[in-house]
């Protein structure tokens, strides 16, 4: 009787849970509400949660709360601090979400809202949370240690330099996707371009008031900074508007790419405090915020889904990225599902800071289930706009043509009601000249935001903010991330060359720092400028290589979790990390294979080579290049992306045959082989000196 | 009543800051001087711009 009263609130969960799916799978060709795939989610997450996540912690890794955390044994009150668990997950989750759980599932979305919808649920329950809470795991048993420690101390020192090579490189992608989603975001218009570049001076006089005026007083700062960047988002309106000033801060994306790309220098050798960590405060808060006011909205307004639940496009031939449902569907969506990048914050400032070792279960597991209910949140916004909008602002110029008319005449034939005044007055609903051919996410998100906010808070009149507020917002974090990325893959980059060159490693020398930043930068510039030239729009290119380079960071995270359950001789339940992975190299691995070789062109970078090669035997030119120097570009480009995907390739596919061999000499081992700090072995060492 | 709100206030203000990165000062202080007695402590400017620079400083990644 008492386990039935205990199991009863996850039978009720069930029912509902089951009712809300059953009832989005039979309403095929009407329109549905968006509160029934919220319902389906948080059901998903809470008997995931309550049934799977406690599985994990009891059988699989024997959580023992009575071992002392790193926090505990190196406790300074700075970097090693025993926190309450609530406020490290607030951490934990500021931590691991960004732009990718919101761009993935709008991207996504071309293939109607079901398939991204079942994916992100059941990526998240079997793959995503559990690689994030297994590696909060392991890294917190060894001093909060990082993957790429780990993967060294378990795997072995060669494996251990793969993936720093791996990681950096996947970084240098990360960083070039994150700045053209600005790109696309910002391109000829005035009004987001004022509004973000306000930013700059805002963050500069937030980071001189808290070092010089008042002290440390992040709070009130903070709050002085978002009346500023409000302010600045109504100045842009007014900028849009004058036929003086809305030039000046108009922009094509090759000259944003500079901007950009001379900012990210600029801002990461500047000192920490006069710009990273003022935005970082802003963006930090705005994004927490805007993800609270997303989810109330939802749950107030209660929107219609526009977006069939599958859509034509699942053969494989949409316009916004190119590619079958498998792979291409679980490479498009990796934040929010499963995303390898998780694993370096679970191995980084989180391990140092939970104060029991039970808690990984709520931060690890509970945190990545938060981040993929921001996922669902963001497919939502992208299917209650009217599909032949989401289809115009998503899909490449080269295929809609230069106006508002080609646009729905090219649309309309692919069976999707939309007229060019649709078009036209969406963009100045918004406060834009054009919405056409500007994907990348963001200002689809924007779109749906402000459909959202604009029904709680000033109507239609405010759309224009509300859109301006939510390219600010990710824009805001974004540029964060390139900042704090530059500055990290410098360090990296330094730990790298320095075996070879010495000097470049002193982190202390001016010229040495120079030299990293600006090799740093221009790796990520090159793969940004590439993106902004690129014939298929760019993000089409990009996101895949971005998506398929953080599945490949999971699979090696997961293959390290694996090694560490067989050294700990629970081998018996290894099927928990072991699905996952193979799961993720099934589809990485085809997807990988298919960028470099597949005979389409807009799938296949090669294929796309010995088109344009074939054009230049022809002594043709091919759009968007108009010089023979701009065809040998895209030829360049496009072999480099064929290499890359070839290095993802070799790194995890290396990294699986040391994990293999680390499996095997762990299981013929008769006792466990784990090097674990802090357990019941250590505190008798201590007890017995 | 008004003890839980002011206890949830302070776990939400901890929880904002250590978002950015600052632990709880208090908290620090208060190890100092169990742990280390003989050590100086640092004020909280000190303390604010030491945590600045571990946070930025030393390179560590930001999730996408």
């Amino acid at each position: 009787m008492a386990s039935l009263t205990r199991h009863a609130l996850g039978a009720v969960l069930a029912v509902v849970g089951a009712s809300a799916l059953g009832y989005i799978a039979l309403n095929r060709g009407e329109t549905i509400n968006a509160l029934w795939i919220v319902i389906a989610a948080v059901c998903v997450y809470l008997i995931a949660y309550r049934y799977y996540s406690l599985f994990i912690a009891d059988k699989v890794m024997s959580l023992d709360p009575n071992r002392t955390t790193p926090a505990y044994r190196h406790n300074d009150g700075l970097d090693y601090v025993p926190t309450n668990k609530y406020v490290l997950f607030g951490h934990h989750f500021a931590a691991i979400a960004g732009a990718g759980p919101l761009v993935g599932p709008v991207l996504a979305a071309q293939m109607g809202y079901l398939p991204g919808m079942l994916w992100i649920l059941a990526g998240v329950v079997f793959a995503g949370a559990v690689q994030d809470f297994l590696v909060l795991f392991v890294s917190t048993r060894r001093d909060g240690r990082s993957l790429g420690d780990l993967v060294k101390s378990e795997l072995g020192p060669v494996p251990g330099v793969i993936a720093l090579f791996g990681t950096f490189m996947i970084m240098v992608i990360i960083l070039a996707v994150l700045a053209l989603i600005v790109v696309k975001a910002l391109a000829e218009s005035p009004w987001g371009t004022f509004t973000v570049g306000a930013t700059i001076p805002i963050a500069i006089f937030m980071g001189l008031y808290t070092r010089y005026i008042r002290p440390g007083q992040i709070g009130e700062i903070s709050v002085i900074g978002f009346v500023l960047l409000m302010l600045a988002i109504l100045g842009g309106g007014q900028v849009a508007a004058s036929e003086t000033w809305a030039p000046l801060f108009t922009f094509n994306g090759r000259q944003l790419t500079w901007m950009l790309i001379g900012y990210g220098f600029v801002a990461s050798v500047l000192p920490v405090w006069l710009l990273l960590a003022p935005r970082d405060y802003l963006s930090t808060f705005l994004k927490i915020g805007a993800i609270v006011a997303l989810a109330v909205g939802i749950a107030f307004v209660a929107p219609e889904l526009k977006m069939p639940s599958v859509t034509r496009f699942i053969d494989g031939t949409g316009p916004v990225w190119a590619g079958n449902l498998f792979p291409f569907l679980f490479i498009t969506i990796a934040c929010g599902a499963v995303s390898g990048f998780h694993a370096l914050i679970s191995s980084g400032t989180t391990p140092k800071l939970i104060e029991n070792e039970t808690h990984a279960r709520f931060i690890g597991y509970g945190g990545m289930l938060m981040e993929s209910f921001v996922a669902i949140m963001a497919l939502v916004a992208a299917s209650i706009i009217e599909p032949g909008i989401y289809f115009a602002m998503n899909s490449p110029l080269a295929v809609l043509g230069p106006t508002a008319e080609t646009a729905a005449q090219v649309i309309s034939n692919w069976g999707f009601v939309v007229t060019p005044e649709m078009l036209t007055s969406t963009a100045a609903a918004v406060g834009e000249h054009s919405i056409i051919a500007r994907a990348g996410g963001a200002p689809t998100l924007a779109v749906g935001m402000a459909q959202i906010f604009s029904v709680m808070f000033g109507g239609t009149g405010m759309m224009g903010f509300w859109y301006h507020f939510a390219i600010l917002f990710e824009a805001l974090f974004i540029l964060t991330a390139v900042d704090a990325g530059t500055r990290a893959g410098r360090f990296m980059l330094q730990d790298l060359l320095g075996t070879a060159i010495p000097a470049i490693k002193r982190t202390d020398s001016w010229v040495g720092n120079a030299i990293a930043t600006a090799l740093c930068v221009a790796t990520w510039g090159y793969f940004l400028y590439q993106g902004v030239i690129d014939p298929l729009g760019g993000i089409n290119t990009l996101w895949p290589l971005f998506g398929i380079s953080n599945q490949m960071l999971a699979a090696v995270a997961l293959v390290l979790a694996t090694v560490v359950l067989f050294k700990m001789k629970r081998e018996r339940f290894a099927w928990v990390t072991l699905a996952p992975t193979v799961w993720l190299l099934a589809c990485t691995l085809t997807a990988g294979w298919q960028k470099v070789f597949d005979a389409n062109p807009k799938v296949g970078f090669l294929a796309q080579v010995s088109r344009y090669q074939a054009a230049l035997d022809r002594g043709e030119l091919l759009a968007p290049a108009k010089t023979v120097d701009q065809m040998h570009q895209i030829i360049l480009n496009n072999q480099i992306d064929a290499g890359l995907s070839v290095f993802f390739i070799l790194v995890v596919v290396s990294i699986l045959g040391y994990g293999a061999q680390g499996c095997y000499r762990a299981y013929r081992a008769a006792h466990p082989t784990t090097r674990e700090v802090g357990g019941p072995e250590a505190a008798a060492q201590r007890a017995a000196a | 009543m008004f003890n839980d709100l002011s206890k949830l206030g302070k776990y939400l203000g901890q929880a904002a800051r250590l978002m950015v990165g600052l632990p709880d000062y208090d908290t620090y202080v208060a190890h100092m001087k169990v742990t280390h007695p003989d050590r100086p402590v640092m004020s909280y400017e000190e303390f604010f711009r030491e945590r600045q620079e571990a946070r930025y400083g030393g390179g560590s990644g930001r999730c996408c």
